[in-house]
């Protein structure tokens, strides 16, 4: 079988393209029209006369900021679940202490409880800490993943006990261990987990609306939001380019973890 | 260089026992191995003197010094584990490296140390791969490596070879005789495989169900089985054991088949009639015209010398198993005799060896 000449795969496979792609397509071109035209419903699906106007008008107000704070809580977010849920993975997969179990199991029963289910404690736990319409409030509170703990218990049981065994002969210590065994041993999942929370860091939405009110903490999603006014008249071409400009980094973390963790999966030589 | 001695050693899991009262003494240099089945307790044995499970009771002395609740680390003890348990991330000399870094040598130290282990060891050549682009062999030696690297005072062994083929099995078995020597490392020896035990140890110590059966050298072990599961397990093909009685005032056997077996060695204690089982290698089975029927259940050449399996008609068809030099004779009856000067007399109740 070739499978260059199938043409009902390809069929298929184009189809499937033109799916997720159209609605992107279809940004782009609208932040390359005129604002008013969009507004009275005549988007284009070809590239309009506006060129990257729109880009650089958005450039030059919040918008560069508004990218900082999503990266800066994307990336906190991403790196304090993966420190969190590391630490807590290895505690429950290494040692035996008492009340394990029960930690265990109080972490997995919270994965029955999203963000949105606890957002009033939570909102009000980080006033109490006066950590409303502040930096370190986008992202503290999201940082505990049960999830990410389960998959790196999962990940750390796998690893052999005589793995563990010839490292304590050897004289490694428990934080030695984590370090300089578990943590290389276990590095491609944890780029692919970190792949994951980035995006899911990136995307928050909720959390970041209610706790800071203050413009200058505003992520690029809401950003976004804010933009498309109901009132007013929405500057659509721009709304369509920071949306594009939002895209952007999270693509740029997926195209290069990925390269590291498939390179972590398949070196062979070195 | 450096003694050990077990005093007393027991471990239970729960309301199990795996092993009970252990007492063992190694010279300086000794290398003694530890042979049972699977689950007698060998391994556990040799984890207790590691340090990686605590003993329920007994003491670990090396060269003099209680270690039994010492960590694992702080016991100048290196093992080689089954699975070779290389560090998958790091090159063979980090693997090798690894320990001496935590020990805090200096650089030069270390690649000194290393390189020294790596040439013993015919690894320099592989002292940048990663353990996934060696061979089985390879892995063997640099696990190997990392527990010579150390200089401790005590080697301890867990099946190093069971991973291994059959050829390279022997090559390696060889290799780790002559460094041993060489090193003069007081070791510990964990198998299950009875060539291994024989060709490597000094002094063997048979373990059955967590209880020392025997504890001598190789060929006493296989000259004097202290009991029937001893004289069962060391020795391939196994030993035959046929059911007799003590008879004309203790210096004889009745065998069930027939045959009376006087004793060379001296009167065996015990009223007439008591019931014995009486060994015999099937090396030792002879040809004998006169001597008992043996119905032949399959033959298995294997070139220098040829395996019968049979049984004795006469006798409850006890299965029979002969090892004869060159080819098999022709015929379904073989006609065999034991020599009294190769039997091994057991007491039928408790196994023990009647001395």
């Amino acid at each position: 079988m070739n499978p260059g000449r199938d043409p009902v795969a390809h069929i298929v496979l184009l189809f499937g393209v033109i799916l997720f792609v159209a609605p992107l397509w279809l940004v782009f071109a609208g932040s390359t029209q005129d604002p008013a035209a969009i507004a009275r419903g005549e988007l284009s699906f070809l590239p309009g006369h506006e060129g990257f106007s729109a880009y650089a008008r958005v450039l030059n107000g919040p918008v560069p900021r508004m990218l900082l704070v999503s990266f800066g809580m994307a990336m906190a977010i991403a790196i304090g679940k993966i420190v969190i849920s590391v630490l807590s993975a290895f505690a429950i997969a290494f040692f035996r202490f008492p009340g394990r179990q029960v930690a265990f199991w109080l972490i997995f029963i919270t994965l029955m409880l999203p963000v949105e289910v606890r957002i009033i404690p939570t909102y009000s736990v980080m006033s109490d800490l006066g950590l409303i319409n502040t930096f370190t409030g986008l992202w503290l509170p999201l940082i505990a993943s049960a999830t990410a703990t389960l998959l790196f218990r999962q990940v750390f049981v796998a690893i052999p006990d005589e793995l563990v065994e010839a490292a304590r002969m050897d004289g490694a210590g428990p934080l030695r261990f984590l370090w300089d065994i578990v943590i290389p041993v276990s590095a491609a999942n944890i780029a692919a987990l970190f792949v994951i929370l980035f995006v899911y860091g990136w995307n928050q939405y909720l959390w970041p609306l209610l706790v800071a009110t203050n413009p200058g903490l505003d992520t690029i999603v809401i950003g976004i939001v804010k933009m498309i006014a109901v009132e007013t008249e929405t500057d659509w071409s721009a709304a369509m380019a920071t949306a594009m400009l939002a895209l952007l980094p999270p693509v740029v973390v997926v195209v290069l973890m990925q390269r590291w963790f498939v390179a972590g999966l398949t070196e062979v030589e070195k | 260089m450096a003694t050990l001695e077990l005093a007393g050693l027991r471990k239970c899991f729960g309301a199990t026992d795996v092993l009970r009262q252990i007492d063992l003494s190694l010279a300086s240099g000794e290398m003694l191995v530890i042979v049972g089945a699977s689950g007698c307790g060998k391994s556990t044995l040799l984890r207790m003197v590691a340090g990686l499970e605590p003993p329920t009771a007994g003491r670990i002395l090396l060269d003099g010094r209680d270690i039994t609740s010492e960590d694992p680390s702080a016991r100048d003890i290196a093992m080689v584990f089954q699975n070779y348990a290389l560090y998958p991330h790091m090159t063979v000399f980090d693997n090798m490296a690894y320990g001496l870094r935590i020990r805090g040598l200096s650089r030069e130290d270390i690649s000194r140390r290393v390189d020294e282990s790596a040439a013993l060891l015919g690894l320099s050549e592989l002292l940048n791969r990663k353990p996934r682009q060696l061979s089985g062999g390879q892995r063997q030696r640099v696990a190997m490596g990392r527990a010579i690297v150390r200089e401790p005072k005590l080697f301890l062994f867990d099946e190093p070879l069971s991973n291994l083929d059959a050829t390279l099995r022997v090559r390696t078995r060889a290799e780790i005789r002559r460094l041993q020597r060489r090193l003069g490392v007081t070791s510990l020896y964990v198998t299950h495989d009875q060539v291994e035990a024989m060709t490597l140890g000094d002094r063997l110590l048979v373990l059955h169900e967590g209880r020392p059966a025997q504890l001598a050298t190789p060929m006493e072990v296989f000259e004097h089985p202290a009991d029937t599961y001893v004289a069962g397990f060391i020795g391939a093909p196994a030993m035959n054991f046929l059911p007799a009685v003590l008879t004309d005032a203790g210096t004889a056997a009745k065998l069930e088949a027939g045959p009376l077996l006087r004793f060379v060695d001296g009167r065996r204690e015990g009223p007439e009639g008591k019931a014995l089982t009486i060994g015999i290698r099937p090396e030792h089975i002879l040809i004998d015209p006169d001597g008992v029927p043996i119905r032949i259940d399959l033959v298995e050449p294997l070139g220098s010398e040829t395996l019968v399996h049979g049984r004795i008609a006469a006798s409850g068809e006890s299965p029979l198993v002969i090892r004869l030099a060159g080819r098999a004779p022709e015929g379904e009856i073989l006609s065999v005799g034991f020599p009294p000067e190769e039997i091994h007399v057991f007491d039928a109740e408790t196994g023990l060896r009647l001395p």
